[in-house]
């Protein structure tokens, strides 16, 4: 379904603007879920239940200094935020919510996003390079590794779901889990190990905790962001969110059958007029967003939660556990496929 | 010309560029060859890929545990050396002491170790008293006893939290603060103070608890047990807890005894030493309680220790709570202890006692000498004081645990990984306040 190209522009401010503030409002929920982990208040001074505190925070970042460390690279130095939240963006773009409803509806979405998340990871290393610091060094390097150990897994297991829906259209992707009543076709359900593949992979692009390596504050100050300060440091703080954001709608849109309502097929027989209606389509917008709130969520818990991987423990998982259970995974799909298609 | 601009600074005043020079000559980098080559020297270079880097973390790192300094020599991840530089909190404690009385310095010992200060008031008092000879009448010996142990508790927490937040789990150390808060308001009941209580006297101490501190001790420990419990349900079994704890900066029993380590580190080794079992002090001969000991030496097996010796601590204090006899807290000694403020505001006798004691102090015999430790929650705390019969010590010397666990840190350092560098920093509890003095 072409949309005209002024409803594409439309729709891609919509979509960006939707990600600023979600990020805002995931800051916020971040603080406040963590303070209730923790048997804190969390943010509550700043407007009613400290609902401003991220617009207090914006405000804050906007007015500091823009610090470049000595003998630092500063084009580059400033190049890596930019790079960072191009991406995320970027990434934002694939996203189906409803039938029709995404800014970039391609053919090749699935490589598309690979592509994308495996750019992201030059941020942080030229971030970290360029810096002219030692922790902000080792914060880069380390990312560089922890990336090229997850993208392998994480593509087999994305190729997984890909052999099951026979397309890489997301679009498409969403709409061949469609059956068993839009809950058991689910990939969760007919790949599972794919999706756990899949979501711990996404906690590593996303380098959230327990992968927090490059950033591990504790032994790395502030890993690749040390040096930051102002807007740009604001930049990679808001890319961490609008990242992981953008990676709980792909795990929903692969794994949890993207915008399609569980028991839809039951509601459109009970309501015939549904069909095809903005009201199905608003619904399903909805349906998308609540899914990956749920995993926006997971991904806060866990990192109030878990303690940090070490590095080298980080590479054994990578390597020897999630590289070897992703081939084999992908291998009994394709053979799986394979037989089905033969009978 | 003045006879300033003659003076070659270099050599005498210039501390701070030579003794980075000798860490780094330690260090066998190539600052040191830098330096080396500044002068001129021929520098042989055995690292010709340069994949060597020199990082200082501290003495304001966070993860350092207040200002420790490493200067490590990194190959990518791994440590291949490192060398500590502590002395960034030196206050010259045990000078300090010799120009001030036995009480006044009992106050200076809460900055040695300020996570356990009430231990280092009472090892304080025990060393002068031993040395004075005085007798402290049981009911003071027994709420020491008592506040020591909700001391080590408190320091074991704030070790847990911090341990485990330099394993990157952050809530874990907020859950032990809520702890802490509570200990420190019974520390603020019983003492008047929350961090530096200064309640222990020469002699006794300075206020008996009352029935509001005795009902926040009894509650704490009913509750603490339980929520000990749940910790070790989040901890004993969790995956990544354990795997970034066991096998890391493994000691064996000769090692940690060679290198001097004390407390916890020791008994996570095999070491079975404990002051409160062989030198018995206060009254730790009469109540019942078990010294945990571990073989492996890593840092899980001290996570375990300090986890057992939290709920040993629970029950030495239901046990203190339950023996604690009623009777005077100072000794009846007019001339080796203060007098009370009853005797000093209405009988001369005492208003006289008080003026001596605060201006002339005890004065142990002359040549007395007297080594004292007990067991503070880092580990062997002792005091060796020397008198020359007037009111402040001729010499004191503090063994400091902090200071002889941080001696380990250097050998286990080598080889181990960058991310575990800032848990075994924490693994052994260093406090700088108490290692610097």
């Amino acid at each position: 379904m072409a949309l005209h190209w002024y409803w594409s522009v439309l729709l891609a401010f919509t979509v960006v603007m939707f990600f600023l503030s979600s990020a805002a409002i995931l800051v916020y929920a971040e603080r406040k879920v963590s303070a209730a982990m923790q048997n804190r208040l969390g943010p509550n001074r700043v407007g009613p239940l400290g609902l401003f505190q991220p617009v207090a925070d914006v405000l804050k970042l906007l007015l500091k200094e823009n610090i470049v460390p000595y003998l630092a690279n500063p084009f580059v130095h400033s190049l890596a935020p930019f790079i960072m939240i191009v991406i995320a963006f970027s990434a934002a773009a694939l996203i189906p919510f409803a039938p029709g409803v995404v800014v970039a509806d391609l053919d090749v979405g699935v490589l598309v996003l690979l592509a994308l998340t495996s750019i992201s990871v030059y941020g942080i290393t030229l971030a970290g390079w360029s810096s002219n610091n030692k922790y902000s060094l080792l914060g880069g390097l380390r990312s560089a590794a922890q990336m090229i150990s997850y993208e392998l897994s994480m593509g087999l297991a994305v190729i997984s779901v890909v052999l099951i829906a026979g397309s890489f259209n997301l679009m498409d992707i969403v709409e061949d889990q469609a059956g068993g009543m839009s809950f058991l076709g689910w990939n969760l359900f007919r790949n599972p190990i794919g999706a756990i593949l899949f979501i711990v992979a996404a906690f590593a692009e996303c380098n959230r905790t327990p992968f927090d390596l490059p950033e591990a504050e504790q032994e790395l100050v502030g890993g690749f962001h040390t040096e930051y300060s102002g807007m740009k440091f604001g930049m990679f703080f808001l890319a961490e969110y609008i990242n992981f954001f953008v990676a709980s709608f792909i795990i929903v849109t692969l794994f949890f059958g993207g915008y399609l309502i569980p028991f839809q097929t039951l509601l459109i027989s009970a309501v015939p007029s549904l069909d095809g209606s903005l009201l199905l389509g608003a619904m399903q917008i909805g349906t998308v967003i609540l899914k990956a709130a749920f995993f926006a969520y997971l991904f806060i818990w866990v990192r109030w939660t878990l303690p940090r991987f070490k590095y080298n423990q980080l590479m054994t998982l990578g390597w020897k556990y999630l590289l070897p259970i992703s081939l084999v995974n992908a291998i009994v799909i394709a053979l799986g496929i394979a037989i089905f298609r033969m009978f | 010309m003045s006879i300033i601009d003659n003076f070659d600074f270099k050599d005498t005043l210039q501390f701070w560029p030579r003794h980075n020079e000798a860490l780094y000559k330690r260090l066998e980098s190539k600052h040191a060859w830098l330096e080396e080559r500044r002068r001129g020297d021929r520098v042989q270079l055995d690292d010709p890929l340069d994949s060597e880097m020199v990082l200082n973390i501290g003495p304001q790192h966070p993860a350092t545990h207040g200002v420790l300094r490493c200067a490590v020599k990194l190959d990518g991840e791994t440590i291949k050396k490192c060398v500590l530089d502590i002395g960034y909190l030196h206050r010259g404690l045990e000078k300090l002491a010799e120009s001030k009385t036995y009480q006044e310095f009992m106050p200076y010992t809460d900055r040695l170790d300020y996570l356990c200060p009430y231990s280092n008031n009472v090892g304080w008092c025990l060393a002068v008293e031993k040395l004075a000879g005085i007798e402290v009448p049981d009911r003071a010996q027994w709420i020491r006893m008592l506040m020591s142990e909700l001391s080590r508790i408190s320091s074991h927490l704030l070790w847990l939290g911090v341990a485990l937040m330099d394993a990157g789990a952050v809530s874990l150390f907020l859950w032990t603060f809520q702890y802490r808060e509570d200990l420190y308001n019974i520390f603020d009941e019983v003492a008047g103070a929350r961090l530096t209580v200064s309640h222990s006297r020469i002699g006794g101490l300075a206020s008996d608890i009352s029935d509001t501190g005795l009902a926040l001790i009894r509650d704490f420990a009913g509750t603490f047990p339980a929520v000990i419990a749940g910790w070790e349900k989040l901890l004993n079994r969790n995956r990544i807890w354990i795997d970034r704890a066991a096998g890391v900066g493994v000691l064996t029993s000769e090692e940690v005894v060679e290198l001097g380590m004390a407390g916890s580190n020791l008994r996570a080794s095999g070491v079975a030493y404990d002051i409160r079992r062989f030198e018995p002090y206060l009254k730790y001969d009469e109540v019942d309680f078990i010294i945990p000991i571990r073989e492996e030496g890593d840092v899980l097996a001290r996570y375990f220790v300090r986890m057992d010796e939290m709920k040993e601590s629970v029950k030495i204090i239901t046990q203190c709570l339950e023996f604690m006899p009623e009777g005077p807290i100072r000794a009846d000694d007019a001339k080796r202890s203060y007098p009370s403020k009853n005797d000093v505001y209405y009988s001369m006798e005492g208003l006289i006692h008080d003026f001596m004691y605060t201006d002339a102090g005890i004065c142990p015999p002359k040549g007395a000498e007297v080594y004292h430790a007990v067991e503070a929650a880092k580990g062997e705390l002792g005091f060796y004081l020397q008198s020359d019969g007037t009111g402040s010590p001729y010499r004191v010397s503090i063994k400091a645990p902090s200071f002889s666990s941080i001696q380990g840190l250097e050998y286990m350092m080598e080889g181990a990984a960058m991310g575990d560098m800032v848990l075994l920093i924490g693994s052994i509890d260093p406090v700088l306040g108490e290692a610097d003095k």
